[in-house]
């Protein structure tokens, strides 16, 4: 097929699924007018039912709790799979990289740009570990702060220290966090099981004021395993394809 | 006005798709799906939307505050971790095509054969 034919097919079928999508929103309730039940229900109940005031958390880490696995398993994938297509190839080997044009004009790293990345990464973490932990309270949870705490390890990098982001980021250790993360979550569900209850029941005491850091049982436990997976996952990517960049060149013929 | 929302989603939609039906780049290709993916969160948070309704966080506003619906939040704040995972995972397999192949131009990748 070439291009141009490709197009007209593509803007044929285009205007058909439009005609259809315009036909179709002529039957919804307009914007703003949210028509429920759902949201309005889970408002209503989930403050009291979870202690959490957090009501996103809530539904991500309770109500649909078994869901979230799903997804944070499709992260977990997704991360071992970048970590697998990029492994060493035959005919591959690593060497430091080495400027294939030599006479380029390549400006070091500048000092304000070291200075800057090294003085961000303590608050990087501070807020990745707050976003991490505070899923029950605030607008927050286990995906946003692990990215965040995964930003901070990519500051090391930024900051022109490859070699201090491979040491305190080895591929071993932050696989075996990524799978404390997964698993702590599956285990949680299980351990329920254990104590007769259904699969991820929130088991633990959900405390007394809704909204305190310690509140809402399960809900932040889940949040927090959730954060150090997410966290582990991007740095593995991170540095998997960073890897790909400086040291996997292929064989010299 | 009324659905203005929802026909931004389906130009986000086409403008995507139209990037990926006509490009000549892998990683432009991957980018533009990138494009597609993110409508959804124009459409989740445009179907869970309330005229006037606070976001559904009760720590300073009292409980019975009506709130937009925090089901399709939690859907999009998933998808968007989830999203940026598998195209990190696109582009790897990008890598290994570019390394085997020599080429990213999908017209030319289809006459290659694993």
């Amino acid at each position: 097929m070439t291009p141009a034919v490709r197009r007209w097919v593509f803007l044929a079928g285009m205007a058909g699924l439009a005609a259809f999508y315009l036909w179709g929103l002529t039957g919804l309730p307009g914007f703003g007018n949210y028509p429920g039940p759902y949201g309005d229900i889970i408002n209503r109940i989930a403050v009291a039912q979870t202690k959490a005031t957090g009501v996103v958390s809530a539904v991500n880490f309770e109500y649909r709790g078994f869901d979230t696995l799903g997804e944070e398993f499709i992260l977990f994938t997704a991360a071992i799979g970048t970590a697998t297509v990029l492994r060493r190839l035959r005919g591959e080997r690593e060497r430091a990289a080495r400027d294939e044009a030599m006479d380029r004009n390549v400006p070091p790293v500048s000092d304000a740009v070291r200075m800057v990345s090294l003085l961000l990464v303590g608050p990087t973490l501070l807020v990745g570990w707050y976003l991490a932990s505070h899923a029950q309270t605030s607008p927050s949870g286990g995906f946003q702060g692990g990215v965040v705490l995964a930003t901070s390890f990519i500051l090391i990098y930024l900051a022109g220290e490859f070699l201090v982001f491979r040491r305190i980021g080895p591929v071993d250790v932050t696989d075996a966090v990524g799978a404390v993360g997964a698993g702590g979550f599956a285990a949680l569900g299980v351990s329920a099981v254990a104590m007769g209850l259904p699969y991820l029941s929130n088991f633990l005491p959900l405390g007394s004021t809704p909204g305190a850091v310690s509140s809402s049982g399960t809900i932040a436990l889940i949040s927090f395993f959730v954060g150090i997976e997410v966290a582990a996952a991007f740095v593995l990517i991170v540095s998997e394809l960073l890897d790909q960049t400086l040291f996997v060149r292929r064989e010299s013929r | 006005m009324q659905f203005f929302p929802f026909v931004v989603v389906a130009w986000i939609v086409a403008a995507g798709l139209y990037g990926m039906v006509t490009s000549r780049h892998l990683v432009h290709q991957i980018v533009c799906l990138i494009v597609v993916q993110s409508s959804t969160y124009v459409l989740l948070l445009g179907v869970g939307y309330k005229r006037g309704a606070a976001a559904p966080y009760f720590s300073d506003i009292p409980v019975h505050t009506p709130a937009v619906d925090p089901v399709v939040q939690a859907l999009a704040l998933t998808d968007v971790v989830v999203e940026a995972a598998v195209t990190a995972l696109l582009l790897a397999f990008a890598i290994q095509a570019h390394k085997r192949f020599g080429t990213l131009d999908p017209h030319e990748l289809v006459q290659f054969k694993g």
